[in-house]
């Protein structure tokens, strides 16, 4: 049984209820809910044989419970896809398989061994190369072996400028490639989710939350997440603002730059290129709070995105999440 | 007040996080579009509305300072918004950008879509979800076709409430004439589209007068600023006390003992022991049960995600309607509707679409185009067809029966779109002006009504030419409506020897059949009537 990782906020159900239940209307969070589970149901009625992509971090953490949400009291109809990188945190890997289990869910995971078997690092090929032989090409080829015809993924359109205008329902060509000039009008709640042989959707149930309602919804709901997100005593290579986690790190470190630093992570990629902030938030609230106070989006701290301006927008056309 | 107070700071020893998640909880959502061309100013308003109400990451600002050469040293509040490489290459955005930011009162979400002609489409998009249109017009300029087509497009998407934002206030001298003069031509356009709610604000977005902050330059405006009013409309009030309607996205068995019907409720409130039917049935059940993963609801309402399970066995499938036994939607297999065209495919009567409606999946086809709206003058066109982003409204034929109320009534059920059966494509957004044929629930076949008022001679030949064609026809005289139309509905041609009465023609006219002159009728292909 996975513990809860934080405080209970609401003690019971009921009062949970109440909590997300304002005077007049619905809350923000009860209608968001209700408009991914609509979309849940219809990727599960409409598509031959859909995924959920599952990262293992927090935005997957809500997906998977609106999925368990919107299929209740059955199980979740599809399985799930994990592109492991080989470059993950070790702690990220023992929650994946302990999150599988404790729901019985059908987890599959792709690597794109040749590609490791070659040495692929993010020091020798660039991140950026990296990037694209251990996830682009890997999640492709995924894809592809199962012959998934739907993939749900858990990107927001508030994390990046070109994910503001990324469709619910997102047609990706047969190559799995992104036209952001050719993508289908999407009106009302009636989403097409018609594709020829080959052709796929990526889905985005998650399209109009925000960081902050993922973090509320967490909390609300007691959504177990991976520990790296809680500050604790952790050992880093402290190089100038930047705290790079230790654990397979390519960098060596210069004497005295390998500390104990009580510090989390703010988003989970891969070890070697993702930074680790200084913080006391050991608890979802002070996660918030800390949030609240930060006002630096959360991206900022992978590696990936200020390659090159607009790299976010190069790799969904290739086909990145 | 301004959103600053909603941005508690961690410094401060007195922020309360239990306070401030409360106070989270409790907002509710206000999803709002933006219309505006390249020169309004648009995306300057609402990189100001995210700026000053802090909603803007700090490294966002970085990347977009000091990348274009500017005469002044501020932030270039378009760059925040207009994201894609494209566009930054074409200075202008070109398709629809989500913003999402909250103040302590509400969340909002902004469809901001392109102001330019051939992006019609991108805007009736953005307003098919929302609940307030935001129209920006140039001081200077006064009301432009532009401005005429967003204040007539969020009309025709039943956006409620309509906010004409006068910018650029600051090169007008801040001049109460100017906004007066502007307010009273919108007043009448408005009134022209048929919108419900106009409030004009006087705002200048780039230097911030009345977007968050209230302006010290224009006294003499005495309303709310613009996130006044977004903060304080009311939203969501009436969906839930609409009749009850949800359409069936998939039936939940995980084993004998269960078996869920779920969807999303599209309108009204259900509660344990309901009475519903089921269309196309027409079947009846009690709610058993309201089942979600945090438990049995007493009560649900639009717009929420539930499964409902009932007291009887009844055959429910995806595609089915629930509704209230009462108030039930109307059976149509013919419909008067408007569409808004988005492929670059030009609209072909009589070719099969794919519409979707619901959770629904039918055949239909266009069998006339009634007229085209002309955007620019709001004129209506005779056309025979249309093109890409124009807007018009059509008659269509479907297979198998929808059951679905007018747009007007529920946008839910009263919308639907267009699929290409071939290419896939997304061809238009529809939205339920009336249903043209209603009553039995087996859809009915179409008969002819000729008429013939030259005598029975030559009205006995015209018969012998449709007999000899292999279709079943029906000669008459009589011309009592009810008897016309059982015998139009089992699908005859009935060949009638005498003019009609106006009051019958219009009840057929309502039905939608129109007598076409016996002599020039010719059986189409296929068209085998009374099979």
């Amino acid at each position: 049984m996975l513990a809860p990782i934080h405080p209970a906020y609401p003690a019971t159900p009921a009062q949970r209820v109440e909590t997300l239940t304002p005077a007049i209307g619905l809350s923000h969070l009860k209608l968001l809910e209700a408009e991914s589970i609509h979309i849940f149901r219809e990727v599960a009625a409409e598509f031959q044989k859909p995924v959920m992509l599952y990262s293992i971090g927090k935005d997957s953490a809500v997906m998977l419970r609106l999925a368990q949400k919107a299929f209740f009291p059955g199980p979740i109809p599809f399985p799930l896809l994990h592109v492991d990188t080989g470059y993950k945190f070790r702690e990220m890997i023992a929650f994946r398989d302990s999150i599988a289990r404790e729901l019985s869910l059908d987890l599959r995971v792709w690597r794109n061994e040749q590609a490791l078997a070659d040495g692929a690092n993010p020091v020798a090929l660039g991140t950026q190369r990296c990037c694209g032989l251990l996830k682009t090409t890997a999640l492709l080829d995924g894809l592809r072996h199962y012959g998934f015809d739907a993939a749900f993924g858990g990107a927001r359109r508030d994390e990046e400028k070109s994910r503001a205008k990324e469709r619910i329902f997102s047609f990706r060509d047969r190559a799995g490639q992104w036209d952001p000039k050719n993508q289908r009008p999407e009106v009302w709640n009636l989403y097409n989710a018609r594709i020829s042989p080959g052709e796929s959707i990526r889905v985005f149930p998650l399209s109009n939350w925000t960081e902050l309602d993922i973090w509320h919804y967490i909390l609300l709901e007691e959504i177990p997440i991976v520990p790296l997100y809680f500050a604790k005593e952790r050992r880093m290579i402290v190089r100038g603002n930047s705290l790079i986690p230790v654990e397979q790190s390519f960098l060596n470190s210069l004497p005295g730059e390998e500390q104990w630093v009580r510090s989390r992570l703010r988003s989970l990629g891969c070890s070697p290129c993702t930074g680790a902030i200084r913080s006391d938030a050991d608890t979802i609230p002070k996660i918030i709070a800390e949030l609240v106070s930060f006002r630096s989006s959360e991206r900022a701290n992978r590696v990936i995105d200020h390659d090159t301006d607009g790299s976010m927008e190069i790799k969904k056309r290739e086909g990145y999440f | 007040m301004t959103t600053q107070e909603a941005i508690p700071q961690i410094e401060d020893n007195g922020f309360a996080i239990d306070e401030f998640l409360a106070a989270e909880a409790a907002k509710d959502l206000l999803r709002f579009s933006t219309a505006g061309s390249v020169d309004d100013g648009k995306s300057t308003l609402i990189g100001r509305l995210l700026y000053d109400s802090r909603n803007v990451y700090e490294d966002q600002v970085r990347a977009v300072t000091g990348k274009q050469v500017s005469l002044r040293p501020t932030i270039d509040f378009a760059l925040l918004t207009d994201g894609l490489r494209a566009e930054r290459e074409q200075g202008i955005t070109i398709d629809v950008a989500y913003r999402y930011f909250s103040t302590q009162r509400r969340k909002f979400i902004i469809a901001d879509t392109p102001g330019h002609e051939q992006y019609t489409r991108n805007m009736a998009t953005g307003a098919s979800t929302a609940d307030l249109a935001i129209i920006l017009i140039d001081a200077r300029k006064g009301i432009l076709t532009q401005s005429r087509r967003h204040a007539y497009i969020a009309s025709l998407l039943g956006t409620r409430h309509l906010v004409a934002a006068i910018n650029k206030m600051d090169l007008v001298g801040f001049s109460e004439d100017v906004y007066r003069k502007i307010t009273a031509e919108l007043q009448t356009l408005v009134e022209q589209v048929g919108s419900h709610a106009l409030l004009t604000i006087p705002v200048s977005a780039l230097e911030g007068d009345n977007v968050v902050d209230r302006s010290t330059r224009m006294s003499w405006y005495e309303g709310p600023t613009l996130l006044e009013h977004l903060e304080s409309v009311p939203v969501g009030t009436d969906i839930a006390t609409q009749p009850f309607r949800m359409p069936v996205q998939r039936v939940i068995r995980p084993d004998q003992n269960y078996r869920g019907f779920a969807g999303q409720i599209s309108a009204g409130t259900i509660r344990k022991g309901d009475l519903i039917t089921v269309l196309p049935s027409g079947r009846s059940s009690r709610v058993a049960s309201i089942t979600t993963f945090d438990g049995d609801l007493e009560e649900a309402r639009a717009p929420l995600s539930i499964a409902l399970t009932l007291e009887d066995e009844l055959d429910i499938s995806r595609g089915d309607l629930l509704s209230e036994p009462q108030r039930a939607p109307q059976q149509a297999t013919s419909l008067k509707a408007l569409l808004v065209w988005f492929d670059n495919q030009r609209l072909e009567t009589h070719r099969p679409y794919l519409l979707k409606h619901g959770a629904s999946m039918r055949s239909a086809r266009i069998t006339r185009v009634v007229q085209r709206t002309n955007v620019h003058t709001l004129a209506e066109e005779a056309v025979s067809t249309l093109g890409m982003n124009d807007i018009g409204v059509v008659e269509i034929e479907l297979t198998l029966p929808i059951f679905s109320d007018a747009y007007a009534e529920n946008r839910a059920s009263g919308s639907f779109i267009l699929i290409h059966p071939q290419t896939n494509a997304t061809l238009a957004a529809g939205m339920i002006r009336s249903s043209l044929s209603s009553g039995s629930s087996r859809p009915q076949p179409r008969g002819v009504l000729l008429l013939d008022t030259r005598g029975t001679v030559i009205s006995r030949d015209v018969e012998e030419r449709l007999i000899a064609a292999g279709t079943q026809v029906v000669r008459t005289q009589i011309d009592d409506a009810a008897i016309l139309h059982s015998l139009l509905s089992l699908g005859l041609i009935v060949l009638l020897e005498r003019a009609l009465p106006v009051d019958v023609l219009e009840s057929l006219a309502s039905a939608g059949i129109h007598p076409i002159e016996a002599e020039t009728y010719q059986p189409a292909k296929g068209e085998l009537h009374g099979q």
